[in-house]
């Protein structure tokens, strides 16, 4: 009655635990784990990549746990089910190789790639005219870099990412049966947007200590509607630009230029918040490997931010030129290590999460 | 040097009177705790096991039956007190002190709130369990997520918190308590006190004392909750001169995978497979019906009925029909394709099992099987019947999963009054001894068990003694 076939530890742990929860199934309240896992008897790969893909590592039920270390059971689902999670994203990067070298090196490669841009792109302006780099142009920076190389250096990279992201979360979905389940997107959208099952079924996060704490939802919230409204900014910039033919340097009460500090602002306090919590976790709860995307992806939206802030702050300046080249290789570093860093996470959480909403509606037992 | 727990400041603190302590830290003792620190009473109380395994049976709990209206949103219905006296009385068959019980199930109703007030939180019922949302609130988390809420408000509040801190004597002086001393790293230490709130629960995880009435047999019991579970505050209480209620001999045994842990395996150890089968002795022989009635009522029947078999053990075995009809086991089932197989897996004669099995399937009589009601299959002529549900075993493979007795816990406890105030035996109350939680649910459920009944008397003796405790301390 157990599934013999799993390939590594970390799943066979897994499906351990699993079949512990499922005779016990008092966490069923905490989040969408464990009403996903009452839905089936046996767990192979791709449920367990599932499973995991839906926890938020909240700790909830670890705190609540009778069977957690020391009892022998020895259940920990937050920290079993980090290990599946964290192998997951290796599986499934594209190329894979690149997942395996961004988990070892991930803010290493990727603060290098971003320098390497920013060098590259001021080795360029300088070789072009040195008196471009250094020059006052009020805040043109379509003077030190033209719009055009811009847009197309960014598509490009930016097309790739899309690409390998979605070969990646494919891959995912096949795994883990996804079939008719993207029609759930709605109720998707819903549960990712409001963090719904991050923080222990309303009794909060204890991935710290043992008492509930809203911070690690709090951090999210800035970091991800920090991201949104970059985003946002980025994309207003880009309708001006084309449709109503509005150059930049837009001013400071402009919508870009709102939603970018409004953004900014968030992807300063949500980072650096996040870093701060990771820290602090309490280390049973973890996959204890050094997480090098993790970082990474912390370190390069805290980055964009504090280098976009700079670009705004010195653009009437002649450090205007070096400013924006580390922006730019900044934000290039970003879209590069998007496909093998942390941002990926949330992609695999909401197709988890509309598979999880299928299966709700449904309600079929899935044997 | 001193242990984390019990810094020097501790040490010195130790030294004053408190106004209430507290013997146990369970739902009925963190209850008890809260109540009295709120009415402004210095509270220390002392567990016996350590933090991980504090609370006694109260982590292995999942809820809280109470009679409510049904307004609250995490409840499917109205459970009216008069109904919730009603199935008490049916499953104690009257065995129960009319007065404390209707008090009991009337002051239930102030539980969702207060608890809730006391950081506890509750969620709706899924799954398997949702025929209990109308009369049983449950907890977030199980009951470790309870008594977890409950001690974060009670250190918020200033109770003293002792762990690893069991009870080895009591200075009770012609009923009035005077301290007790408990044991740290093998140094003595007394801890003084106005009065006392008994709530350490029963002695089922104590071995020798389940062996008085039940002899050797009681070796092969597995018992379902931590080991710290000695009834040592329960025996000092009697041996001072308490009234004990509740019969001395019986305890709530049910069936459990047998390959569960000695101590502390809890709910995921059981096993609902009896009626989907048969169950036979080591002797390969079948000893009761396994089909008299639907699985949560027979519940508690099975671990006493396999406590008198020879060697406490048995055998629940299915065929593939079956496998899947019951809430899955963390134990795989021993499978084969044959029964004498299966026999041989099971250590059991072959050719006995077969014959069993053989005779069972050859009585079986035609019928619409549905495991959900008492449906009309049958068996006829055999020594022992299988009254519903009875189904040929027949289609490979074959499942056995080995069954002993769990042992949740005992009835024999102290009696009490309707303020949770101790009875000494010659019919007078205690003078400043209070008890709450198990150590005292004999005095309502004298036999039988109703889910989450245990944790209802815990919570209103908890704050009944509690109060009661503060009130003394005042006047």
């Amino acid at each position: 009655m157990s599934v013999t076939s799993l390939a590594t530890d970390n799943l066979r742990e897994a499906e351990r635990l699993m079949r512990i929860c499922n005779a016990c199934r008092y966490c069923e309240g905490l989040c969408a784990v464990f009403p996903a896992m009452e839905m089936r008897r046996l767990f192979g790969e791709g449920d367990l990549n599932y499973l995991a893909n839906l926890c938020h590592q909240c700790g909830a039920c670890y705190t609540d746990c009778q069977y957690s270390p020391p009892h022998e059971f020895a259940v920990n689902i937050p920290a079993a089910l980090a290990r599946v999670r964290h192998d997951s994203y290796d599986d499934y990067a594209w190329p894979r190789p690149f997942g395996a070298l961004f988990e070892r090196n991930g803010l290493a490669v990727t603060v290098i790639a971003a320098l390497s841009v920013a060098a590259f792109v001021a080795g360029v302006v300088w070789w072009r005219d040195p008196a471009v780099l250094f020059g006052r142009h009020a805040g043109d920076f379509y003077k030190i870099m033209p719009h055009a190389a811009m847009a197309w250096l960014f598509s490009l990279v930016a097309l790739y990412a899309v690409v390998a992201m979605a070969l990646s979360v494919r891959h995912f979905w096949r795994d883990i049966r996804g079939n008719e389940a993207a029609r759930s997107w709605p109720q998707a959208v819903h549960d990712a947007v409001t963090l719904r099952y991050l923080g222990g079924g309303g009794g909060g996060c204890t991935s710290e200590s043992e008492t509930p704490s809203a911070r690690r939802r709090i951090f999210h919230h800035f970091t991800f509607y920090g991201f949104l409204l970059c985003f946002a900014a980025t994309s207003v910039g880009t309708i001006y630009h084309y449709l109503f033919n509005w150059r930049a340097p837009y001013g400071v009460v402009s919508l870009p230029v709102i939603f970018g500090i409004l953004g900014g602002i968030g992807l300063i306090v949500g980072p650096i918040g996040l870093m701060v919590l990771r820290r602090q976790r309490d280390p049973m709860l973890t996959d204890r490997r050094p997480l090098g995307m993790d970082l990474a992806f912390l370190v390069m939206l805290l980055l964009t931010s504090v280098t976009g802030f700079g670009v705004l702050i010195l653009r009437d300046t002649p450090a205007l030129g070096p400013t924006l080249a580390l922006h730019l290789g900044v934000v290039l570093g970003l879209f590069l290590s998007l496909p093998y860093g942390k941002f990926v996470h949330g992609l695999y959480r909401f197709a988890a999460l509309m598979k999880y909403a299928a299966e709700r509606r449904s309600g079929a037992f899935i044997d | 040097m001193r242990p984390a727990f019990f810094p020097a400041r501790a040490a010195m603190d130790l030294a004053q009177t408190f106004d209430v302590v507290i013997a146990g830290g369970g739902n009925a003792a963190l209850c008890a705790a809260i109540t009295a620190a709120r009415a402004g009473r210095s509270v220390i109380v002392v567990e016996g096991a350590p933090k991980f395994y504090r609370g006694g049976n109260t982590r292995h709990t999942r809820n809280v039956r109470v009679a409510q209206d049904g307004t609250a949103p995490t409840m499917t219905g109205a459970y009216e007190p008069e109904e919730f006296y009603d199935d008490l009385m049916r499953v104690t068959g009257g065995q129960t002190d009319t007065h404390l019980a209707r008090m009991t199930i009337v002051r239930s109703q102030e539980l969702l709130p207060w608890l809730g007030e006391q950081g506890v939180k509750f969620g709706p019922p899924l799954g398997g369990t949702l025929s209990l949302g109308r009369t049983n609130a449950f907890f977030l988390g199980g009951g470790r997520g309870e008594i977890n809420s409950l001690y974060r408000t009670a250190e918020a509040l200033g109770v003293r918190l002792l762990y690893e801190a069991p009870v080895v004597a009591m200075n009770i002086d012609n009923g009035f308590f005077v301290s007790l001393t408990v044991k740290i790293k093998d140094q003595a230490h007394e801890v003084k006190g106005r009065s006392l709130v008994a709530a350490a629960g029963g002695f089922e995880a104590n071995i020798e004392w389940l062996k008085r009435h039940w002899g050797p047999a009681a070796d092969n019991f597995l018992i379902r909750g931590t080991p710290y579970n000695r009834g040592d505050v329960l025996r000092m209480l009697l041996d001072k001169g308490v009234m004990p209620t509740g019969d001395p001999t019986q305890c709530h045994a049910v069936a459990i995978d047998a390959r569960a842990p000695r101590f502390d395996g809890g709910i995921a150890t059981r096993l609902d497979s009896i009626i989907f089968g048969v169950v036979v002795n080591k002797n390969a022989e079948r000893f009761y019906d396994e089909g008299e009635d639907l699985w949560p009522k027979r519940y508690a029947i099975w671990g006493r009925l396999i406590a008198q078999q020879p060697d406490q053990i048995a055998y629940s075995i299915v065929d593939v029909k079956s496998i899947n009809l019951f809430m899955p086991s963390i134990f795989t089932p021993v499978t084969a394709q044959t029964i004498p197989q299966l026999a041989d897996k099971l250590g059991l004669n072959p050719a006995a099992l077969d014959a069993t099995v053989s005779a069972f399937n050859a009585a079986v009589k035609p019928g619409a099987f549905d495991h959900t009601r008492l449906d009309d299959c049958r068996t006829e002529g055999l020594g022992v019947n299988k009254t519903h549900w009875a189904r040929t075993i027949d289609q490979p493979p074959f499942y056995a999963y080995p069954l002993r007795p769990g042992i949740t816990f005992t009835y024999l406890g102290v009696k009490v009054d309707d303020e949770g105030r101790m009875t000494m035996s010659n019919g007078r109350p205690a003078g400043n001894m209070f008890a709450a939680g198990e150590i005292m649910a004999g005095n309502v459920l004298g036999k039988g068990y109703l889910a989450g009944i245990g944790m209802t008397i815990g919570a209103v003796f908890g704050r009944l003694a509690g109060q009661g405790a503060a009130n003394h301390v005042r006047n």
